[in-house]
């Protein structure tokens, strides 16, 4: 028998309530807007491709959401340029911060 | 070869979800690669069960509709290596779903992962179809209760015939999982015992998973039930459900009202 478990089951709902407020918020404020990251990610993408070559599939979007603020995550695989070199990668990751994603 | 799964059972609230990632978690612990996919367009919980609700980007529908790929899709957790999700979308149609993405999506699935398990939602309508579509196997998961019982009877007959396999004139294999069971109550003659359930739907019992609280500590924390506190009484039984699954001959115990004090001081709670 769990000794702890009044302290231990106090812990795990109010875990759950935060983890249900950040959640809700995000998603009431979604409500129009769910196409938000994608659009994010094609005008990001549009602005690297003017200047380097960019391989739409080697592109690795994240996100965390928090309480205050969210990351916003988006990591774009650069190749070498000169063909011969034998596979050093490059990244560029474009962090974005915004408290409304 | 991979292996795709459905986790089924006609009736909400039953335990699918839970059981999916339980037993998702506990087969990627043993070192296959892992994929939970959930299929629940517009109502998503799994990744809410997993813990990454807050890590989604893309869903299902992106990689079916080719907007992204399929890596670009995966969120790999953060506990295990090789267990992946792939959530599904919150604010689509669930007419988003169609027959031709969910095929190219599992097919794409199948390359990567040893084992596909796929979360239906309830009811009997097109996600539910589409979930169990693809799959090699089935777990049908059921309460020890009439309605339950009768809904998982109504998804046997699904099985049997709407998936590819069943299409094919193949057998699919399908396990009953028997999840809430209160040995207490079953002992006092209040609640269908497990041979009753088993002779109704005769389908092989791949496991028993008893009634407790600690499978709602485990939700509240965005853990499944077999990482959270693995030396629990759900979490061991999941885990021994997970090799069966895979193939382990594991001696299944029916859970009784063996030790007469402790029991009486549960069921007291939890009436």
């Amino acid at each position: 028998m769990n000794w702890f478990a009044p302290f231990t089951r106090r812990k795990s709902a109010s875990v759950a309530r935060e983890r249900l407020q950040i959640l809700l918020t995000h998603e009431r404020a979604a409500g129009g807007q769910a196409d938000l990251i994608p659009i994010l990610r094609e005008e990001v993408l549009a602005v690297v491709a003017k200047h380097v070559a960019v391989d739409v599939d080697k592109v690795q979007v994240k996100i965390e959401r928090g309480k205050a603020v969210s990351l916003l995550e988006i990591e774009i695989e650069l190749p070498c340029e000169p063909a011969s070199r034998p596979k050093p990668r490059q990244t560029l990751a474009a962090r974005l911060e915004s408290a409304r994603i | 070869m991979a292996q795709v799964v459905v986790v089924t059972s006609g009736k909400g609230g039953v335990g699918k979800t839970t059981t999916t990632a339980a037993l998702g978690a506990a087969i990627a612990q043993s070192g296959q690669r892992v994929a939970v996919v959930d299929f629940d367009v517009g109502l998503r919980n799994l990744d809410l069960i997993m813990g990454a609700e807050r890590r989604v980007v893309y869903d299902f529908i992106y990689v079916a509709q080719g907007t992204v790929r399929l890596s670009q899709a995966l969120i790999r957790d953060k506990r295990i290596e090789t267990l992946f999700l792939l959530a599904a979308s919150q604010t689509r149609d669930k007419d988003a779903l169609t027959d031709d993405g969910v095929a190219k999506v599992i097919g794409e699935l199948r390359e990567t992962f040893d084992w596909i398990i796929c979360d239906s939602p309830a009811g009997i309508e097109r996600g539910a179809t589409l979930a169990m579509r693809h799959a090699d196997a089935a777990v049908v998961v059921t309460n020890p209760e009439v309605s339950s019982v009768r809904d998982s009877d109504r998804m046997i007959g699904l099985l049997d015939s709407k998936t590819e396999k069943a299409r094919r004139g193949e057998r699919i294999e399908k396990h009953l999982l028997l999840t809430r069971y209160d040995p207490v109550r079953a002992g006092r003659g209040d609640m269908l015992r497990v041979e009753d359930v088993i002779d109704i739907l005769s389908l092989p019992l791949l496991g028993i998973i008893p009634e407790s609280e600690d499978v709602l500590r485990a939700s509240n924390l965005g853990s499944p039930v077999t990482l959270n506190n693995s030396r629990s009484v759900p979490a061991k039984a999941y885990t021994d459900a997970a090799q069966r699954l895979m193939g382990v001959p594991i001696p299944l115990e029916v859970p009784t009202d063996r030790n007469g004090f402790l029991s009486k001081l549960f069921s007291r709670r939890a009436a």
